[in-house]
Parts: C-alpha cells; sequence; structure tokens
C-alpha cells in the first residue's frame, strides 16, 4: 500500500477507532468502499488501528457475505433469486445479465468492471424481480419490454387501516417537519418508567419480528436489570425472505421508530441505541442518517441518549438477537447460548432491549392513545394493526396494513385475488422459516392464536402466493438453498442439516430422488428442529416438514421424475452451483484471475439503460 | 439440603448440588450421555448437540453439558427423539468428514446404530494437509469444528489468537489470517491446540511422521526446526 492510501485509509477509519473491536464492522466498510474490496495490507491496518487480532479480523470478512477479501468488479450487480422474486422468472434474469457481461454467476468480468452475484431476498419482493446495483435498488425488471424502476423503491402500501403507516406511500420520507412533534415522547415523559412499561404491557403488544413475544415483559426485564449502561436496539436487519414491511417503515416513516426507540430508552432508562439495518439496504442508510440529524436538532437525541446506526454485510444470521449483538461487537455474528438471556445480558453484555422495527412503531401509538383503546383493533388476543407483506402470484403485491383478525381470504381479496384469474395453489406464511397452507386454509384469521391453531406461523407476516401453475418442487430446492447459504455453521444439526436437506431438496427438484430420501429428509428436518443451538435452524426445516404434510405425493419418486425435462434446466440456476453460497465469490476470485484473458467483455446490457 | 435440586433421570431420582449440568448429574448415577464438543477445560458452546436430552416440558431438546439440573426435572437421555437426533447428527458427521482418527465418535456411531453410508451423494468438507510448521500438522479433513482449538488459542488459554474460522455454514473452516502459514502469524507453538484436538486434525509432526513410516531416527534430523520468538 502507498502512503497516500494508506493515508485515505486512516482517515476513513479514524471516526471508528475510540470504539475498538466494536468498530471493526463500520471499518470494513469503509474500507470497502474505498478499494472495493479488503486486501491484506488493508485488513491489517484495521486490526493494528482497532487492536483486533489478524486472524479475527480474517474471521469476521470471511463470515459476511458481503466482505470481499479477493477484488471484485467496480460495478457489483446482485440479482435476487429467492422465491419471490423466482416466480418472475429471476433465473432468466440472472442468466441473461450474465450473458450479455460473459460471465458466469459469481464471476466478475475480465476488465474488472462488472461482478454479478445470486443474492438472497433482498427486501424488494413486492416489486420483484429485484437486483441490488451496486448501493441502488433496481426493482420491476422487465426483459420484454426492456424497463425498470432504478433508484428510490417505491413503498406500496395498502390494506383496511393506516396506523402504523399513515405517512408511508407518499414517494418521500416523512421529514420531522412532516411527522411533527414527538407528541408521544412528550406524553411520556410526563409519566413514570413503570406506568409505560406498564402500559405497554397492558396493550398486548408482542414482537413482530417473527418471536411474538411480549414487549412490555422485556422492556420490565431491561430495565429491573442490574448494570448499565443499558441499550435499545431496533433490529432493522430484516432478512426473512419475502419480508419487506420494514423497508417501508425505515424509508418512509423513519421518526417514528426514533420516537419508539426513545420512548423505550426512557421507560428502562437506556442511555444508547443502536438501529442494526441489513446490509442489503444501502439506500436506507442516508435516510436514516438524516432523521437522526433531525432528532438531535429538535433535541429528541442527546448526549443522555443517541442512537448510531450498524450496517450488517449480508448475513440473515444477523437477525437472531444475540449473533446481532455479536455483529455490533465486531465479531462473526453466531448466536450465543441463552441464558443469559438480552434483557440481563445483551450487547457488551449490559442489559439490553431489542425490538423489531414494526414492533417499536406500534409504541408511539400505544403510547398516545393509550392501551385501551389500542386494544379496540384487532382481536382480545392479537390486539393492534398488523402489516402484511403480500408477495408472489397476487394482482396487487404490496404491505398491507389490517387489524389482527382479517382471514386469509379478505386479505387475499384485497390484493386482488390471484393474479392472471389463475387458481390458488399454495401460501407461504412467515417466510422460509414459516410453513404452507393450502386453500383449506382460506377461512384462518390472521391472529397469532388462530394462527396457531392452524399449524401455520405468523412469522414476520410474510404471505407469499403460488398460483396452481408453480412448481412446488422448485420453491423446496430454493428454501433448502437459502437456509444452507445463510446457516452460521456453528451448532452441527444446522451446520450439517441445511446442507443435506439442500442436497435432498435438490434432488426432488431435479426429478433425481433416491430411495429413503423421504426419510432422510425427515430425519434431519426433525434433528435440526430438535436439537438447533438456535432459531433459525429450529425453523430450517418447517416448511419442508410442513409441504411433507399437505403434498406427500410430491416426495414421492414416480411423479418427480415426470418434471425430469422441465426441471434439468432449473437445477443449474437453483442448485447451489451457480447462486454463490457465501464463499463462492471468494473462492472463484482465484479462478477469475485465470479467466481474465480469455473472456471478452459484451458492455451492453439492459442495466444501463434507464427508464424514462 | 437448601443449596441441592431433586430431579429424575431416565426414572432414576437423584439430588445434585445447585448448579450441576445435566451431563454431571447423568455422571453420578452412572448414565452416560455423549459428548463431542464439551471438555473441561474449554468454554462450552454446545455446539455439537449430541448431548442433548428430552427434559419434560420444554419444546426442544436440551444440551446436557450446559443445562442446569433444576427442581423436579424430568430427563430423559434415550428417548425416541433424543436417539434420532443422536443418530442423525453422528451420521451427518460421517459422510462429511474423516472420522477414521476419532475411535471415539465410531464407537458412539455403533451404539446408536448409524449408518456412514446414510446420505449418498453427499458433499464431503474435504481439504489437503498442512505440513507448514516444525511441531504440527493440520489436516482440516478430519476437523468436526468442535472451535475447541480456536478457543485454547485465544481467551481459554494462550491469548494469541492465530486461528479463526474461514466461510460460514457447513463451508466453515479453521483457518488462518489470508491463509498464511502457521508460522507467519502470531502462534507460539505451545501445542494447546494438538492437545485438545479430538480427532487427529491436529497432530504432532513427529506421530505424522511416524505414521507415514518414517523412522524414528530420520524424524530426530527433520525436526529441528528452531521455535518462533514472539517480539
Ligand atoms: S499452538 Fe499455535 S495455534 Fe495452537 S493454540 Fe498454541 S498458539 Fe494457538
Ligand atoms: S482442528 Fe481439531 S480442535 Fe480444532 S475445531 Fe477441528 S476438530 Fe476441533
Ligand atoms: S426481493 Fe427477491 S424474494 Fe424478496
Ligand atoms: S457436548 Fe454438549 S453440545 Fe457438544
Amino acid at each position: 500500500m502507498t502512503d497516500t492510501e494508506l493515508a485515505s485509509l486512516q482517515s476513513a477509519i479514524e471516526p471508528y477507532l475510540p470504539l475498538g473491536r466494536s468498530g471493526l464492522m463500520p471499518a470494513l466498510h469503509a474500507a470497502q468502499k474505498i478499494y472495493g474490496w479488503i486486501s491484506e495490507p488493508v485488513a491489517t491496518e484495521i486490526a493494528k488501528s482497532l487492536r483486533v487480532p489478524l486472524a479475527d479480523v480474517h474471521g469476521v470478512i470471511e463470515f459476511y457475505s458481503m466482505f470481499y477479501n479477493e477484488p471484485v468488479g467496480k460495478k457489483f450487480i446482485r440479482v435476487c433469486t429467492d422465491q419471490a422474486c423466482a416466480l418472475k422468472d429471476a433465473d432468466g434474469l440472472l442468466n441473461h445479465l450474465c450473458a450479455h457481461h460473459g460471465i458466469k454467476p459469481g464471476q466478475t468480468t475480465p476488465d474488472g468492471a462488472t461482478t454479478i452475484e445470486a443474492s438472497p431476498c433482498l427486501g424488494l419482493c413486492e416489486q420483484a424481480p429485484a437486483i441490488l446495483y451496486g448501493d441502488e435498488a433496481e426493482t420491476n425488471v422487465d426483459l420484454k419490454t426492456n424497463t425498470y424502476d432504478l433508484g428510490r423503491p417505491p413503498s406500496i402500501v395498502y390494506g383496511q387501516i393506516r396506523l402504523l403507516t399513515a405517512n408511508c406511500g407518499n414517494g418521500s420520507t416523512t421529514s420531522l417537519e412532516g411527522y411533527g412533534e414527538y407528541v408521544a415522547l412528550i406524553k411520556a415523559r410526563g409519566m413514570k418508567r413503570e406506568d409505560i412499561i406498564n402500559e405497554v404491557k397492558a396493550s398486548g403488544l408482542v414482537g413482530r419480528g417473527g418471536a411474538a413475544f411480549p414487549t412490555g415483559v422485556k422492556w420490565e426485564g431491561t430495565s429491573k436489570a442490574d448494570g448499565s449502561p443499558k441499550y435499545i436496539i431496533c433490529n432493522a436487519d430484516e432478512s426473512e425472505p419475502g419480508t419487506f414491511k420494514d423497508r417501508i417503515l425505515l424509508l418512509d416513516d423513519p421518526h417514528r421508530i426514533i420516537e419508539g426507540m426513545t420512548i423505550a430508552a426512557y421507560a428502562i432508562g437506556a442511555s444508547k441505541g443502536y438501529i442494526y439495518i441489513r446490509g442489503e439496504y444501502p439506500y436506507i442508510v442516508p435516510v436514516l442518517e438524516n432523521a437522526l440529524h433531525e432528532a438531535r436538532g429538535a433535541g429528541y437525541l442527546n448526549e443522555d441518549f443517541d442512537i448510531e446506526i450498524r450496517v450488517g454485510a449480508g448475513a440473515y444470521f444477523c437477525g437472531e438477537e444475540t449473533a446481532l449483538f455479536e455483529s455490533i461487537e465486531g465479531k462473526r455474528g453466531f448466536p450465543r447460548v441463552k441464558p443469559p438471556f438480552p434483557t440481563t445480558f445483551g450487547v457488551f453484555g449490559k442489559p439490553t432491549a431489542i425490538n423489531n422495527v414494526e414492533t417499536l412503531c406500534n409504541v408511539p401509538l400505544i403510547v398516545s392513545m393509550g392501551a385501551a383503546e389500542y386494544r379496540k383493533i384487532g382481536t382480545e388476543k392479537s390486539p393492534g394493526p398488523k402489516l402484511f407483506c403480500v408477495s408472489g402470484d397476487v394482482t396487487q403485491p404490496g404491505v398491507y396494513e389490517v387489524p389482527f383478525g382479517v382471514t386469509l381470504r379478505e386479505l387475499l381479496d384485497m390484493a386482488g385475488g390471484i393474479a392472471n384469474q389463475k387458481k390458488l395453489q399454495a401460501v407461504l406464511f412467515g417466510g422460509a422459516a414459516g410453513a404452507f397452507a393450502t386453500s383449506a386454509h382460506l377461512d384462518v384469521k390472521m391472529t397469532f392464536e388462530d394462527l396457531r391453531a392452524a399449524g401455520l406461523p405468523l412469522g414476520s407476516g410474510v404471505v407469499m402466493v403460488f398460483d396452481e401453475t408453480r412448481d412446488m418442487r422448485d420453491a423446496f430446492a430454493r428454501l433448502g438453498h437459502f437456509f444452507a447459504h445463510e446457516s452460521c455453521g456453528k451448532c452441527y444439526p444446522c451446520q450439517m442439516g441445511t446442507q443435506r436437506q439442500m442436497e435432498i431438496l435438490n434432488r426432488i427438484a431435479a426429478g433425481k430422488m433416491q430411495e429413503g430420501d423421504l426419510a432422510r429428509l425427515q430425519d434431519v428436518g426433525w434433528t435440526m428442529t430438535d436439537a438447533s443451538l438456535c432459531g433459525l435452524g429450529q425453523t430450517a426445516a418447517s416448511a419442508v416438514l410442513s409441504a411433507i404434510k399437505l403434498w406427500p405425493e410430491l416426495f414421492k419418486d414416480e411423479s418427480g421424475k415426470m418434471k425430469d425435462e422441465v426441471r434439468g434446466k432449473k437445477k443449474e440456476v437453483g442448485g447451489k452451483k451457480v447462486v454463490a453460497k457465501a464463499k463462492a465469490v471468494k473462492a472463484k476470485a482465484k479462478k477469475r484471475s485465470a479467466k481474465r484473458k480469455t473472456q471478452t467483455v459484451k458492455k451492453k446490457t439492459i442495466a444501463k439503460k434507464k427508464k424514462k | 439440603m437448601a443449596n441441592e435440586v431433586s430431579l429424575t433421570i431416565d426414572g432414576q431420582p437423584l439430588a445434585v448440588e445447585q448448579g450441576t449440568t445435566l451431563l454431571k448429574a447423568a455422571q453420578q448415577i452412572g448414565v452416560d450421555i455423549p459428548t463431542i464438543c464439551f471438555h473441561e477445560a474449554t468454554t462450552s458452546n454446545a455446539l455439537c448437540r449430541i448431548c442433548v436430552v428430552e427434559v419434560e416440558g420444554q419444546r426442544l431438546l436440551q444440551p446436557a453439558c450446559i443445562v442446569k439440573a433444576a427442581q423436579d426435572m424430568k430427563v430423559q437421555t434415550r428417548s425416541e427423539r433424543v436417539k434420532r437426533a443422536r443418530k442423525t447428527i453422528l451420521e451427518m458427521l460421517a459422510s462429511t468428514m474423516d472420522l477414521s482418527d476419532a475411535p471415539a465418535i465410531l464407537m458412539m456411531m455403533k451404539e446408536y446404530n448409524a449408518s456412514a453410508e446414510r446420505f449418498p451423494d453427499a458433499e464431503r468438507r474435504e481439504s489437503e494437509i498442512k505440513d507448514d510448521n516444525p511441531m504440527y500438522i493440520r489436516d482440516y479433513s478430519k476437523c468436526l469444528l468442535c472451535w475447541r482449538c480456536v478457543q485454547v488459542c485465544a481467551d481459554d488459554a494462550q491469548y494469541v489468537n492465530a486461528i479463526n474460522f474461514n466461510g460460514r455454514g457447513f463451508e466453515t473452516q479453521i483457518g488462518t489470517f489470508f491463509d498464511k502459514t502457521i508460522p507467519e502469524t502470531t502462534c507460539v507453538l505451545c501445542g494447546q491446540c494438538v492437545g485438545v484436538c479430538p480427532t487427529g486434525a491436529l497432530k504432532p509432526k513427529r506421530e505424522y511422521l511416524l505414521e507415514q513410516g518414517m523412522k524414528p531416527e530420520e524424524i530426530g534430523v527433520m525436526d529441528t526446526g528452531r521455535r518462533k520468538r514472539r517480539t
């Protein structure tokens, strides 16, 4: 590294030096912004500056799929090949882009200009197929008309009520001026801390990220725990395939989140907050920074309580709360063994309350309305408004805000029914970690209690629709691939189980089922469910196990053979060979440089032509 | 006694001191629970999950190596669910790595009726033997990712952090900074990692060379690499 290069790196990482190891992720991001990747001398300099052991820095780079320790293209194109996009021919899009550039997924063009990678869900599912083009969202890509939307992804909001989304869907971020005073915060500050917690408890609010843990109980635990400082964390690592509601809240109405966090901080006595946002949402970061700046200007954030943004780097896994703490601390995002729980031993080993974006958005509402009024929305056991992420084969995909208790049928009707007058085949509930439903479930009420009784998880509110023509085996294979790609690798059942599950599901999708595969799939599935260390492994088989119950015939050899031909082609893309695994780009980079000489670049791509 | 808890394990009642793990409690009455990643000298991460047991009232199986005995707990160490989990974990291990140097695990496979051929066409974790320092060889085809070496190299003992992880998920492997050789790292050749490795993935160079058919006198000549001093 030349002296000038070193100097620019040093000044870029300077702000993070006081953070020590916790500054590692921000420093790596900053370095990658300059160089595009993280070379050995750069990693060495960062390690030295932050006093983190070299091997640990390397381990962190290796863990996050959006950090690269081999050169990558100046333009990074991530094409989502997850479920909702797959229904809109994401595979075709990926192949098309790759053909144009003369490379394969996971490769870089010989001139070092472009890298194309298949990506897990980008949180843009209602505008599928979606691409992350550099730091920009490129959505509704249509190869036939050669059109797409580039830039701020539109927020598509529908539904029966507009409480959480009152300021969303206007095509721009609601500024502090538009949002108005933090009325709920002002009211809260006039209340006793316990009273706020009691109010939240009385409201019946439970976590909206998937775990559905009572928010008030969490806050109470944190507030009563010994130790200081205390932390409040907003989990904005929205990565469950098919989930995009938090993206809309973050992008359109950041002040509601900040107000929710500020109220929480006051209630539990936290002096510091973090918003941990997934690396696939780079375009939201400046929006949040600006909102925090406004909130500081208005005095809502100050020396007593302030909020810092942390950006992930491609690890679904870090949505797990303890893994998220590890990531903030500058470590590989491994989950911790619980207990101890976050309320007593959270980030930096201190009492921490961690809440999902949508959960926090409910807080100002509860404080303003009062718990009694709030409980009039929704049902007795599932009070409040809820955002559902409707995607796939419906006429009108988008975020739907409804009171808990509407039926699946009503929700699908609101979304204009199944697209192109087709019939419903299946609904994936709760995301990849969820379960499948069929038309038999249309009259199930969308509440925690009713869904539980029907054996369906509400999860993060994913409702992904498959019409009658869809090949469900392809969907299973994608689920399998997703979990194999995202397993952190800590515990054996999940580390090896997700791999074996993917292999079997790929075989089934390819019509190459082997004798005993169904039994293997179930043994692996139940072992992951029963014995994994954290929620990822415990739910990695849930959708597949639900599918085995619903459609046993799909897991039988005879019918598998029928689809042989169709599957042969698709398998290439859904299969692990092509869709880059965590290390694929890194591993392929070496081969890539060898290939560079022989490859020709095709410069013209759809990605360069802008709509309008 | 006040600081004792009573529970039953496989139907046998017993009382143990508060804070005792189920693993230790079971040992007290001669019930054997298998372990792989557990080691007295390293921090328990409960990651292999071979020690899982069924605890009445708990939805998920519980790792006996870290879960503490509690009053009136009812524990099953050999229920059908437990056996399925253990058998499947062992079968997945056998389909992933080279267990030839891990006799304890091979014995477990027999006990749980686990077949090494259960998973056909399974991708294995293979890698070449790394022979880059005078003290030990690294053969990660035999590594079962128990994490012990990384832990003793760091805060569990040596505090030099020479090794960490590459990749994630199934593709995780123990590695060094940008895959440097051991002498290029902060390693002080203390040998603690070799001592805790359960599978022969880390092996003293001498033992390795003997296995390769070298004679002890030949090795004496070779094995004179100077110890690297830390500055
Ligand atoms: S021998 Fe080297 S790698 Fe192993 S524990 Fe000691 S210092 Fe760490
Ligand atoms: S090399 Fe040995 S000690 Fe280290 S993780 Fe692998 S099996 Fe465990
Ligand atoms: S953005 Fe493609 S599935 Fe979510
Ligand atoms: S011995 Fe308990 S999890 Fe490994």
